[in-house]
């Protein structure tokens, strides 16, 4: 039973994320990287990280979303309706890739693993927020920040309207010059 | 103390599910007929006989389609809806007495998000695609409230599993001291069923939206997840912030099903008095009102946590 998820997961996770590099249509490739990462997220439940795998379900499902929309925003021929390639250098792609899994597959069969130390914990989602929280709290908090500032950036450099183009150019105008009207304090 | 169900039980989540949702639907009935003037007893039997009918209608087809993404969308609507509600005890057991229930619960009602987009997608019509983008523009305004007012509840219990959070409120409700979550959470509901007032990505206004090029079988799919969502977040109301099966006189099952039903009429309810909103005022409103609200209350939740180690 607990191998014959793996056996189902496992291939799925393999060849739905095979399976971006040969579907021509963009919403395709998108929720076949979904698919992908879903089936990643089952082997974590199934490894016993409850958490960690249901987290991954939970993010990639908003971030493979988010990602379609911009695919589709970006890309030319997006729904794959006239068929073109998108490939390059086909052949020396195909050997860099085939030697770079040859390569890291020698190196899992011949690393001497070390034997496990120690049990593993008894609630694993305890572990791990005692973890980021402990011992790592100030790389979060590092972290945290530093992601913050980048979203407050990246917004700050795509919005073409501040805040005299709302109040005007003493800050006084009430209510906002808005393109849409309504709204909160409206 | 609740117990975890045998593995087989799992296969009774849809079958329950199903009859709250055929509940909620005949009240909605109800509640139609009555605002029409007509007579009651044909009213509520209406939607169920709809079933057979679509059962048996044609499927409309488009020109163009990607038929894969198209019906993978539909299906998953209410995939996601009984997934959502395997984590749910009702009384004192629990089809999965799953250790991170909440974050569960959260994650298969995401993948609505998911499911939608590619519904819109799928049958190649502008209606359609406008009400996918719709309901994604809607889902980042209403998720983060939503995992604020989750987070609210399990950091008052201190457990993500959901029999835990229905055990930790044995002396009060979590519903009397987070009602903003309580209410951030029902708001929630009705976002990921897109029903009542966030009925904007199947509007009357884009012809049905999302709904607009869906008949028999197809529409069938839709109607019933959104429906199975809606009666999912609701029973998922109930140990969450109503106390779970707790309660005098009548066993926990019992009281489980009563409080099930009641969330189910009040959202019901709701869902014909309120107003349908547009995507962008929702975002607004929760960006800027609706999330600093859920953090206080998060806030607030964790300084009692903090000082009385435990409920108030």
């Amino acid at each position: 039973m607990t191998s014959a998820v793996f056996w189902v997961l496992a291939p799925l996770a393999v060849v739905s994320g095979f399976g971006v590099f040969r579907f021509n249509s963009m919403a395709r490739a998108t929720f076949a990287l979904l698919i992908s990462f879903l089936a990643s997220g089952g082997l974590l439940i199934w490894l016993g990280l409850a958490y960690l795998g249901t987290v991954v379900i939970l993010m990639m499902v908003m971030e493979m979303v988010i990602m379609a929309v911009f695919m589709i925003a970006y890309m030319m021929n997006p729904a794959g309706l006239m068929p073109m390639s998108m490939l390059h250098n086909r052949r020396g792609s195909l050997a860099i890739s085939v030697a770079a899994f040859a390569l890291l597959a020698v190196g899992i069969l011949v690393t001497p693993w070390p034997h496990r130390a120690g049990a593993p914990p008894r609630d694993a989602t305890f572990a791990l927020g005692e973890a980021l929280m402990g011992p790592q709290m100030l790389t979060m908090i590092t972290l945290g920040f530093a992601l913050f500032a980048t979203m407050v950036g990246a917004v700050v450099l795509a919005t073409h309207r501040g805040r005299y183009d709302r109040f005007g150019d003493d800050l006084k105008r009430r209510p906002p010059a808005d393109p849409a009207r309504g709204g909160v304090g409206q | 103390m609740v117990t975890s169900a045998p593995l087989w039980s799992v296969l009774v989540v849809p079958v329950l599910l199903a009859a709250f949702t055929a509940v909620a639907v005949a009240a909605d009935a109800l509640l139609a007929a009555r605002a029409d003037g007509r007579r009651l007893s044909m009213g509520v039997v209406a939607p169920l006989a709809e079933v057979p009918r679509l059962l048996a209608a044609q499927r409309r087809t488009t020109l163009a389609p990607d038929p894969l993404l198209w019906r993978l969308g539909l299906a998953t609507v209410p995939v996601a809806g009984v997934l959502s509600a395997v984590v749910i005890p009702f009384g004192q057991v629990t089809a999965s007495r799953m250790s991170v229930g909440v974050v569960w619960f959260n994650a298969m009602e995401v993948l609505t998000w998911a499911g939608l987009w590619m519904a819109g997608w799928g049958p190649n019509s502008v209606l359609s695609l406008v009400g996918g983008y719709r309901f994604v523009a809607q889902g980042l305004a209403y998720e983060l409230p939503l995992m604020f007012a989750l987070i609210s509840a399990a950091a008052g219990a201190q457990s993500l599993d959901v029999a835990g959070i229905a055990s930790a409120q044995g002396r009060l409700w979590f519903v009397v001291w987070m009602p903003a979550a309580f209410a951030i959470y029902l708001a929630s509901v009705y976002a990921f069923s897109f029903l009542g007032p966030f009925g904007y990505p199947a509007g009357r206004d884009l012809a049905g939206g999302m709904l607009a090029e869906l008949s028999g079988p197809d529409r069938l799919v839709l109607q019933a997840g959104r429906w199975l969502l809606l009666t999912a977040g609701a029973g998922m109301a109930v140990p969450l912030f109503l106390g779970g099966g707790a309660g005098p006189l009548l066993p926990a099952w019992a009281w489980s099903a009563v409080k099930t039903v009641a969330v189910v009429f009040l959202l019901v309810w709701g869902r014909r008095r309120l107003p349908v909103l547009r995507a962008d005022r929702y975002a607004e409103l929760a960006w800027v009102v609706l999330i600093p609200l859920a953090i206080a209350q998060a806030l607030a939740v964790a300084l009692v946590v903090l000082t009385t180690g435990g409920t108030p």
